[in-house]
């Protein structure tokens, strides 16, 4: 196996509590290079077409990349899948910190975590020592305080992944908590290990990185790492981190605001990263080998209550600041904290929190229903409404299954501001007035999620009107972006302090002793995404075309104030997109991958499978 | 060089307990760090740097006179060492380093990789900066 590589996978199996380990096959690391791809793959070969993303069929994958836990900037990122029990199709979510480093540290490429148990359980995994242990201490708890009691029962040298309530109610938009702050939250991957009963998953590992040149791995991340300090943007980026884009996001007329209603929020100065950096901020905290660290360490305190919470990161301040209409960092930060200790994912969190405020707003639902009255901007509103989700209570069961099934049950028109793609919520950039960004998440593989392709700055400089030349733009972010996924780094470094993307192959090879030219690296991204296209077909009966539009709002009505007043999209900008967009992957005009894309990337699996589903 | 830190400075990456293990042994692997840094989370919120200050203890205590300072950085003699750890329980800041997989101590030698790598300037030479990188 080539260095980079700790050769393994590990295999657990909850409903019996025992484990094996398999070797790593050398033709998936090839193909698949790690993380997502690893997911991606070992789900589509493992998970049966038509399983209960909440039975024992499905499982969960764990991937760290092969870079991930290496010596050089930012290799901290772990990748969590699941057949997706909000959008039917397969999910992932990648998390910082530090439990990525310590997968490897422990001895695997991946974690496959299937079967169901009956009771709470943990699985402990230290070194070779792998045990599923019982949990029913921990189950209940919030994710900062199961993670703190496992931590003092285990030892603090364990990395740890937990579930909140939300994950154990079965909520579809839970996530996987970490490092008191850190989260895998998209696609509700911690409702799936909620099904399993697995409230954690914990890791402690002393093993060395096989490298292929040690010493050249060592030169090339202290270049890599003097490089980082000598960007402007280090310094000018990194003290307020992701939320300092916030001005700019209202600026452009992007930030999302009551529901995505409008894209300028008046208090967002109260919200943003000046604001978190004075009022709230307590620390930087870095994820595993992290120059920029946009972990912000808080406390904050909102009437006579205070909580210590990661964050807000960008995406909360626009998903419960400016979606929910909270005017201050402490009440963003509040909300923040009541999310990750519920195990709620905050964008999709806020989102629903939002999409419940409009529904009550017009009457679709009532007082009686909701429990009290609810208004936007109001802390008090926003905690009633999350708990009820986490615990599915009252009107929190429906709204607990996301905007798109909640919309489908309260009926009144409220589809046209379910704000989703392919049933995931939206993530924090409002696109009427940003065709690639809009393009970016209808084409996202896991639904409207932002960080594949990240294309609202290209918009800016390249024409707001413009649709023509925005789908290779697209493309070319969903195969950039996507590379760090596979090779278990983060990806901000190259995002917002313009680290060159060149250093990656290069360390690639000193580390693996394989020359991956980034046409292959991008390659096998195009291999990821038509797997998961592909089974999003064979998933769904009837998938296709339909499911890449936003929702109406963002084609019938258009932005009512700020910069953008006045704009929306049409349909046919978006069908002008869509179709190239197939064009340029290879896809027919229902946005399915044809024979000759599926065989030109080695997937003669697809080819078969959905020939004999009767879909080519 | 002298070590300092400055442990408001520190994000916890702990690159500097990487770069010291690819320093010093060449390994990809933290755990064979030489210094240490601790979390103190949920609550307070802050980490702690835990680095030699080569004060000394060590040699002090060391009944075989393993280590010896050499231009105002103690070096371990790891052919002499008996494992006896005493040093291990002398040492102030609890970084005379036991590694999986060894029975002999290790310390810091000085190098100054998690100086040079570290993000922040959590931890710096004090002859010649006041730390923090900006």
């Amino acid at each position: 196996m080539p260095g980079g590589y700790m050769g393994q996978i590990l295999r657990v199996d909850v409903t019996n509590k025992t484990h094996k380990v398999e070797p790593l096959d050398p033709a998936m690391a090839r193909d698949y290079i790690g993380g997502r791809g690893f997911v991606q793959k070992i789900l589509f070969d493992e998970v049966p077409v038509g399983a209960d993303p909440l039975g024992p069929e499905n499982k969960v994958v764990v991937a760290p990349g092969p870079l991930s836990g290496v010596f050089m900037p930012a290799s901290g990122k772990v990748q969590f899948g699941a057949l997706s029990p909000a959008t039917g199709i397969m999910g992932d979510a990648n998390m910082g910190g530090h439990f990525s480093s310590e997968v490897k540290y422990a001895g695997y490429d991946a974690i496959i975590i299937e079967g169901m148990s009956a009771e709470p359980c943990v699985v402990v995994i230290d070194d070779d020592k792998v045990q599923v242990i019982d949990g029913s201490k921990y189950w209940g708890k919030g994710c900062s305080a199961a993670e703190h009691a496992i931590k003092q029962d285990l030892g603090e040298d364990f990395q740890v992944a937990v579930i909140g309530p939300a994950g154990e109610n079965l909520v579809n938009i839970a996530c996987i908590g970490h490092d008191y702050g850190r989260q895998a939250g998209r696609c509700g991957i911690g409702a799936v290990l909620g099904s399993k009963k697995v409230k954690a998953i914990a890791v402690r590992g002393t093993k060395s990185i096989p490298l292929h040149d040690p010493e050249t791995v060592r030169k090339k991340a202290h270049e890599m790492f003097e490089g980082c300090f000598s960007k402007p943007g280090f310094k000018e980026w990194t003290p307020q981190g992701t939320p300092g884009v916030t001005p700019w996001v209202n600026e452009v007329g992007a930030f999302p605001t009551k529901n995505f209603w409008t894209t300028y929020f008046d208090h967002h100065p109260g919200i943003g990263g000046e604001a978190l950096l004075e009022r709230i901020w307590l620390t930087d905290k870095g994820c595993f080998c992290c120059p920029t660290p946009c972990g912000k360490y808080s406390l904050t305190k909102v009437n006579s209550k205070s909580a210590y919470v990661e964050g807000p990161e960008y995406e909360t301040v626009a998903l419960i600041g400016g979606n929910c209409m909270l005017r201050t960092i402490e009440e963003v930060a509040y909300g923040n904290y009541l999310c990750d200790e519920l195990g709620l994912d905050t964008i999709s969190g806020g989102n629903v929190v939002a999409f419940a405020l409009e529904c009550f707003e017009r009457g679709i639902i009532t007082e009686e229903q909701v429990g009290r009255k609810v208004e936007w901007g109001d802390i008090d509103s926003f905690e009633h409404l999350v708990r009820a989700i986490a615990y599915r209570e009252g009107i929190g069961d429906v709204l607990a299954d996301g905007v798109k099934a909640a919309a489908e049950a309260f009926g009144g028109g409220s589809e046209k501001f379910a704000i989703h793609v392919k049933g995931l919520e939206w993530s924090g950039y409002e696109a009427r007035w940003a065709p690639a960004m809009m393009l970016a998440y209808m084409t996202c593989d896991i639904g409207a999620h932002h960080n594949r392709a990240w294309a609202i700055t290209y918009d800016v400089a390249k024409g707001r009107e413009e649709v023509e030349g925005k789908a290779a733009k697209v493309i070319e972010l969903q195969r950039i972006r996507p590379a760090f996924d596979l090779l278990g780094n983060c990806r901000l470094q190259w995002v917002e302090i313009g680290f060159e993307f060149e250093h990656y192959p290069e360390m690639f090879k000193a580390v693996t002793g394989r020359d991956l030219t980034i046409d292959e690296l991008f390659a096998a991204t195009d291999r990821v995404w038509n797997l998961t296209r592909t089974r999003a077909f064979l998933e769904k009966p009837g998938f296709g075309r339909q499911e890449d539009y936003p929702p109406a709002r963002f084609y019938e009505e258009e932005i009512p104030n700020g910069p953008a007043q006045g704009k929306v999209i049409t349909r046919d900008k978006l069908d002008k997109m869509l179709d190239e967009y197939y064009a340029l992957r290879g896809w027919d005009s229902d946005g399915k991958p044809t024979v000759e894309t599926l065989r030109g990337l080695g997937l003669d699996d697809c080819v078969t499978k959905l020939q004999a589903a009767g879909l080519l | 060089m002298r070590l300092a830190a400055k442990n408001e400075l520190c994000s916890g990456c702990r690159v500097c307990e990487l770069a010291c293990a690819m320093e010093v042994r060449r390994e990809n692997n933290p755990k064979k760090r030489l210094l240490r840094i601790e979390a103190h989370f949920p609550a307070p919120g802050k980490y702690e740097i835990h680095y030699c200050t080569q004060c000394g203890e060590c040699a002090a205590v060391c009944p075989v006179e393993a280590i010896t300072q050499e231009d105002g950085v103690y070096i371990l003699d790891e052919s002499k060492c008996i494992s006896c750890m005493a040093c291990v329980e002398a040492c102030p800041y609890d970084v005379m380093m036991v590694h999986p997989g060894s029975e002999i101590p290790s310390k810091c030698i000085l190098c100054g990789a998690c100086v040079r790598m570290c993000p922040k300037g959590a931890i710096y030479d004090a002859d010649t900066s006041e730390g923090g990188r900006w």
